[in-house]
């Protein structure tokens, strides 16, 4: 049985704190649309979207309203009920896993009470991700298939039958990681990437594990639906995919819902291989600034890796042409999982070594 | 009344519920649904009894991966409450005869066995340290002999999957 103790002070700060990280993913989703336009633009020698605000910073805003003024359509056929609950599932379940990131080390207050930037520091934290991203195919089915459109339908299917596949590997690929961590707390595994070098070698675990991180982003990209994995919504194939009978804000959610996955899926990776808010150097800091100081500078360099690793995978976006859907599957299934298990038994091999 | 009973109830309540719409709803999509509610209120069960590893394995194997194939199944047969076949009298008399045979045996067993106390003090048994290391050295052997089950369960579903060698092999999955 498990010993449930609240209290009103831990509600209200829990409370603030979800807040504002889903507040805190929302803009940087919003953002990250306006971004995805401009490297786009800059790819391909345009000059992007300039008219609305200075930059055309305010082309977001001016998207959603727009959304929000639409005319709402639900097709006739719909199963209404679940034609909703698609698009809501979508959102849900994107801004569920950011409540185990930790965006930042502790501050102990004067008092000895301890500030915590993490909304639940559960001792299953990477699976608990690996829970919400299996349920996030949910959105993207029940609204294909409640739409009552052959396109939908066959893009449900196909989001579903890519994301499965690609779980697999991606589970597999942690194994690796999770041998040598020892824990399965995104904040115990961010502890042990301390600075950037340790005695010996560097201590992110990108260096120590190179491999797991490229199959792990390959399929977290095929689990974010983001070009070249984008064929629940190859617009040569099957129009607009899932949501080709959505419209107004319904639509926004799952196109929002995209952003804000990507957003929360590099925060991941960026806690899970490049040491979340560590930076070199960081106890010089840590000694010379007071400790909120310290903890805001961890979370902007937490973001800023975050930023960057979406600027990455957007470059990707525009460099890539999509795959063809037996060449995703036989990536899936014949490359990545064997490659991640050979990185398995390599890795299980080297710990035995070391360990004698 | 503190605030793990109330968790209980409500935990329970949904459970029961939900598995009550399972059976009950004409729609097989609405039974799915339901039943992935089901799963998740038993997860809650598992986290208030603090087996925090099998709280989120039953959501990612059961509601993350197989009811994913159930819809699946059910969207590509297209399956809905028009096409639902319905039984004969008979066959409905003889299931109601049935089923009320089995809740009375069931409920005989009850009433005689010894109801023994819920045990109320936190253990950790269901964390995930602890589960591994028992699965490891206590239950070694049985663990992996299921483990080789479940590969030959997967080969036997490749085979059966690729019974036609002359045609031109497309994605085996």
């Amino acid at each position: 049985m498990l010993f449930l103790n609240f209290n009103a002070a831990f509600i209200i700060e829990k409370a603030i704190l979800i807040t504002v990280v889903i507040l805190g993913a929302l803009v940087v989703a919003m953002y990250a649309t306006w971004a995805e336009r401009k490297v786009s633009a800059v790819m391909q020698d345009r000059i992007g979207p300039n008219r609305a605000g200075p930059f055309g910073l305010f082309q977001p805003l001016a998207d959603g309203m727009k959304l929000f003024f639409k005319e709402e359509i639900t097709p006739d056929r719909s199963t209404r009920f679940i034609f909703l609950l698609g698009p809501c599932l979508a959102m849900l379940t994107a801004c569920m896993t950011s409540a185990v990131v930790p965006w930042g080390p502790d501050y102990i207050t004067s008092s000895g009470y301890a500030l915590r930037f993490q909304v639940a520091d559960i001792n299953i934290g990477i699976l608990f991700v690996f829970g919400v991203v299996s349920l996030g195919v949910y959105g993207v089915m029940l609204g294909g298939w409640a739409s009552n459109n052959k396109f939908s339908l066959l893009s449900s299917i196909r989001a579903a039958s890519q994301a499965i596949s690609y779980e697999l590997a991606m589970g597999l690929s942690l194994i690796a990681m999770l041998m040598m961590t020892g824990s399965l707390s995104l904040r115990e595994i961010v502890s042990q990437q301390h600075g950037f070098w340790d005695i010996h070698y560097f201590s992110w675990n990108f260096f120590k594990q190179p491999l797991a991180f490229i199959i792990f982003f390959t399929c977290a990209l095929a689990e974010l639906n983001r070009t070249p994995f984008d064929l629940p919504e190859c617009d040569s194939e099957l129009n607009m995919g899932y949501h080709q009978e959505y419209s107004s804000m319904k639509l926004g959610f799952y196109l929002f819902a995209e952003y804000i996955n990507m957003f929360v899926s590099s925060a991941i990776m960026v806690t899970l291989f490049f040491g979340g808010y560590n930076f070199p150097f960081m106890d010089a800091v840590q000694e010379a600034v007071p400790g909120l100081a310290f903890s805001a500078i961890c979370i902007m360099v937490l973001l800023a890796k975050v930023v960057l690793m979406i600027l990455f995978i957007m470059a990707i976006r525009w460099t890539l042409p999509r795959f063809r859907y037996d060449q995703l599957m036989k990536l899936g299934w014949k490359s990545l999982i064997p490659l991640a298990l050979v990185n398995m038994l390599i890795t299980g091999a080297v710990i035995l070594w070391i360990g004698n | 009344m503190d605030i793990f009973d109330i968790l209980f109830w409500f935990l329970s309540f949904v459970a029961v519920g939900c598995a009550l719409g399972v059976i009950l709803s004409r729609n097989p999509i609405n039974s799915v649904l339901f039943l992935i509610l089901t799963f998740f209120a038993i997860s809650g069960h598992y986290i208030l009894m603090n087996a925090q590893f099998l709280a989120i394995v039953n959501i990612i194997v059961y509601a993350g991966a197989i009811m994913v194939l159930f819809l699946f199944v059910i969207m590509l047969m297209n399956l809905n409450a028009d096409v639902e076949p319905q039984k004969g009298r008979i066959v409905q008399f003889a299931g109601v005869l049935s089923g009320g045979v089995f809740f009375l045996v069931l409920l005989a067993a009850t009433k005689s066995a010894a109801s023994q106390q819920m045990v109320k003090t936190p253990t950790d048994i269901g964390l995930i340290t602890n589960l591994g290391k028992v699965l490891f050295t206590e239950y070694v052997l049985p663990f992996e002999i299921s483990s080789v089950l479940f590969l030959s369960a997967m080969i036997g579903a490749i085979v059966i999957g690729k019974k036609e060698p002359h045609l031109h092999q497309t994605e085996a999955r």
